[in-house]
């Protein structure tokens, strides 16, 4: 299908000659190093973002207060859970990680259209971290939830710098994810190999151009909102302060604008991971190409005009709820689309249960569940009964802590030997998605239950009634913290058996670009570009 | 890499930086825009102000209830002087509220107001209205504040309001950024997290 050529030449002696190690990792332009650097950092969130949990699921098990000194210490740890998770682990991995490393090589590109732009994007988001986690530690913490709603995120409910500091933060990923989005689609539109039109563009890279559009639109709204939010705590405006003319109402519509097409920048990157995986490990091409580039760009575009579905408890008028849970509802329709033909890509295939296959048969099936609750929290009536219940909870860790963080997986064992050019041991990587699927399972699952009979969330405490499955869901809990650490395990052992990974372990339904060249890839590949047939 | 991929490049990227300066931009004339948005269509309940006067009385009629709130961050007793009115469509309605300053200093507050079920914003119209404008009350001041409104008699005609019977006049009551700014009471950084700004 493609052909690549990536041969030394004369006028470059130094072809591969790479940098010493602070100019490589520290100043580094090159997309592969970037992307590794995402990886390692989303790695290292995700152990804050799962600690967090495993906290926050300890005070949960039993009724009353255990471990947990007030409610501001709860409300502080579950927002920086959220935007951790969010900020700081789904989207490196999934945008900066597997995007920087596999856009440019996956359309013949010798790297990004911007490097320098891309090291930026990269350090900006380091500052954003360590801001975010020590405002944990400042006076008593940014307790306002990961959507920041004035009143409480007002100086009269958060005072002092740790709001300031958490505000900052998501200003600086933010602008890292925007410069991020900018270079992904000025590399898409303008780098790609002789040949490599839209239409023949691997589903991962529709998947980040569509992700990087949606980027581009919605996180500068964020920005807008959480600066008119600085400025009301600390310089006097009354854009969201009733008394001064403003309305926090306009805040949640500011906020969800983003918020919206923030969740499907979460998951487009996992749903182009998991095409790739379900066809390479089936042997077969997957199943209506043009029909899943398309359902992509369909979800984006209608996923910003639902936003106010996260609003219908907010007082806003029937016929707009009416709109806003009809428009909703239409998104299941490409999503529907994407699921007939992932299975329609397997039927009949030879199937192949490595590790990666297990993770996106895995994704089908739990964002399946998490789509299913989606649609029944999508009706206007039936949300004002669910809405800030353990439902909606349970809804949104299906869809991201298992949807989207399976995809994760799923791209890291599959391309985990091209990346490193180490394969990873199968057997513990099985180990780690059993454990993986039972543990979030047993989580996540009980939370439906709690949230249908009435469980509000963002409380440290609940009533004896909901004792039982909360024990259940926190043993599930600790079951998937324990997978983490087979997670980082697996790591370990990747780089310390180094079995050798040929340039294309998977054989021949792996038939993108990057199974073309060596693994790991040369430091600069494709100085001379592939010519796609 | 060859120049015009550069120069294509560098265009491409100021175009897609130019639409992040639209959004951010966008993001700001949002706050305006809102604001008009629920003013024309009455969205959030908002009403109808420096409109015509009352046309005068016709068939049909609506109870309106007055409802009161204060901000914790005003020292102020706030109340509806009566619980609620009838008044026939088209009918100038004239109710009091009862405001008192229970502090020793002059204190400046500022009312929100809307009116429920939301759909009825548009035909709700204040003629006047103690809300237009901040109240200042001397220490220990007592007032009895005024608003006189009217219903459209074409309320009856709508489908999404014919149906209603009571309408629910609401007002919140807080204390104006300047005063607060002036006696110190603006929540600022300090140890009173999840606790109202101290009032003087």
């Amino acid at each position: 299908m493609a052909h690549a050529a990536h041969d030394t030449h004369g006028h470059d002696d130094h072809h591969d000659h790479t940098p010493g190690f602070v100019s490589r990792w520290f100043f580094s332009t090159n997309h592969k190093d970037i992307g590794t650097l995402y990886i390692i950092f989303s790695v290292v969130a995700a152990c804050l973002g799962v600690g967090l949990s495993v906290l926050m699921r300890m005070e949960l098990q039993e009724p009353g207060l255990q471990i947990f000194a007030n409610g501001q210490m709860w409300n502080a740890m579950v927002s920086a859970h959220g935007l951790v998770m969010v900020f700081f682990v789904v989207m490196p991995a999934l945008i900066g990680g597997f995007g920087n490393w596999f856009v440019p090589i996956m359309i013949g590109a010798p790297d990004m259209a911007f490097p320098r732009l891309n090291n930026i994007s990269f350090w900006l988001l380091v500052p954003a971290f360590m801001l975010l986690g020590s405002s944990m530690f400042v006076g008593q913490g940014a307790g306002a939830g990961w959507t920041i709603y004035p009143p409480l995120s007002d100086s009269a409910y958060q005072s002092g710098p740790s709001m300031d500091m958490a505000l900052f933060a998501l200003h600086l990923a933010g602008a890292s994810s925007i410069l991020g989005a900018a270079n992904f689609i000025t590399t898409i539109f303008n780098m790609r190999a002789p040949g490599m039109t839209l239409h023949k563009m691997p589903l991962f890279v529709w998947a980040m151009l569509v992700t990087a559009f949606l980027l581009l639109l919605s996180v500068p709204v964020l920005g807008g909102a959480i600066t008119m939010l600085i400025t009301d705590r600390n310089f006097g405006t009354a854009f969201f302060k009733p008394e001064g003319g403003g309305d926090p109402v306009l805040f949640q519509h500011l906020f969800w604008f983003f918020g919206h097409p923030e969740v499907y920048i979460m998951i487009l990157p996992a749903f182009g991971i998991v095409s790739h995986v379900l066809s390479t490990f089936s042997r077969k091409p997957i199943f209506g190409y043009l029909g899943m580039a398309y359902a992509m760009v369909a979800i984006g575009v209608v996923g910003f005009v639902v936003w106010a579905h996260h609003m219908f408890t907010s007082g806003i008028s029937v016929d707009t709820r009416a709109y806003f849970m009809a428009a909703t509802m239409i998104i299941a329709v490409p999503t529907g689309i994407k699921i007939f033909s992932w299975i329609a890509t397997m039927w009949g295939g030879s199937l192949q249960l490595k590790t990666p296959m297990l993770f996106a048969i895995g994704f089908v099936f739990l964002f399946t569940v998490g789509g299913v609750t989606g649609v029944k929290l999508a009706n206007a009536g039936v949300d004002v009964i669910l809405h800030n219940t353990y439902y909606v909870i349970a809804h949104f860790h299906y869809v991201l802590s298992l949807g989207a963080v399976f995809g994760i997986y799923a791209g890291f064992y599959y391309w985990i030997g091209k990346m490193s050019g180490y394969q990873y041991p199968e057997f513990w990587g099985k180990v780690h998605f059993w454990m993986t699927f039972v543990g979030v399972n047993i989580t996540f699952f009980p939370m439906h239950f709690l949230g249908a009979q009435g469980m509000p969330r963002r409380y440290p405490d609940y009533p004896d009634a909901f004792a039982g499955w909360n024990l259940v869901a926190s043993i599930g809990s600790y079951i998937s913290a324990a997978s983490f650490l087979v997670f980082i395990y697996v790591v370990f052992l990747t780089f310390a058996r180094k079995e050798k990974a040929a340039a294309n372990p998977w054989g021949e339904g792996a038939t993108t670009l990057e199974w073309q060249v060596s693994s790991p890839p040369p430091f600069h590949t494709f100085d001379e570009l592939p010519r796609i047939r | 890499m060859q120049d015009p991929v550069a120069r294509r490049n560098r265009r491409t990227g100021i175009a897609v930086l130019g639409v992040v300066a639209g959004m951010v931009g966008l993001s700001f004339a949002a706050v305006p825009l809102y604001a008009v948005f629920c003013r024309v269509t009455g969205y959030n309940g908002t009403v109808q102000t420096g409109g015509p006067a009352a046309p005068g009385a016709v068939a049909g009629q609506v109870t309106v209830r007055f409802a009161a709130t204060t901000h914790p961050g005003l020292p102020w007793r706030f109340e509806a002087a009566q619980g609620s009115m009838p008044v026939h469509l088209g009918e100038q309605g004239l109710a009091f509220y009862r405001a008192a300053n229970e502090t020793d200093r002059a204190v400046e507050g500022v009312a929100t107001y809307n009116v429920t079920p939301e759909v009825v914003g548009k035909y709700f119209h204040k003629t006047a209205c103690f809300c237009f404008d901040a109240q200042t009350l001397q220490a220990g001041q007592s007032v009895e504040m005024p608003v006189s409104f009217w219903v459209d008699p074409a309320i009856a005609q709508d489908p999404n309001t014919r149906d209603i019977r009571t309408i629910t006049l609401s007002y919140t009551f807080f204390r104006t950024l300047a005063d607060a700014e002036r006696t110190g009471a603006l929540a600022s950084a300090g140890p009173h997290v999840g606790r109202a700004a101290a009032t003087p």
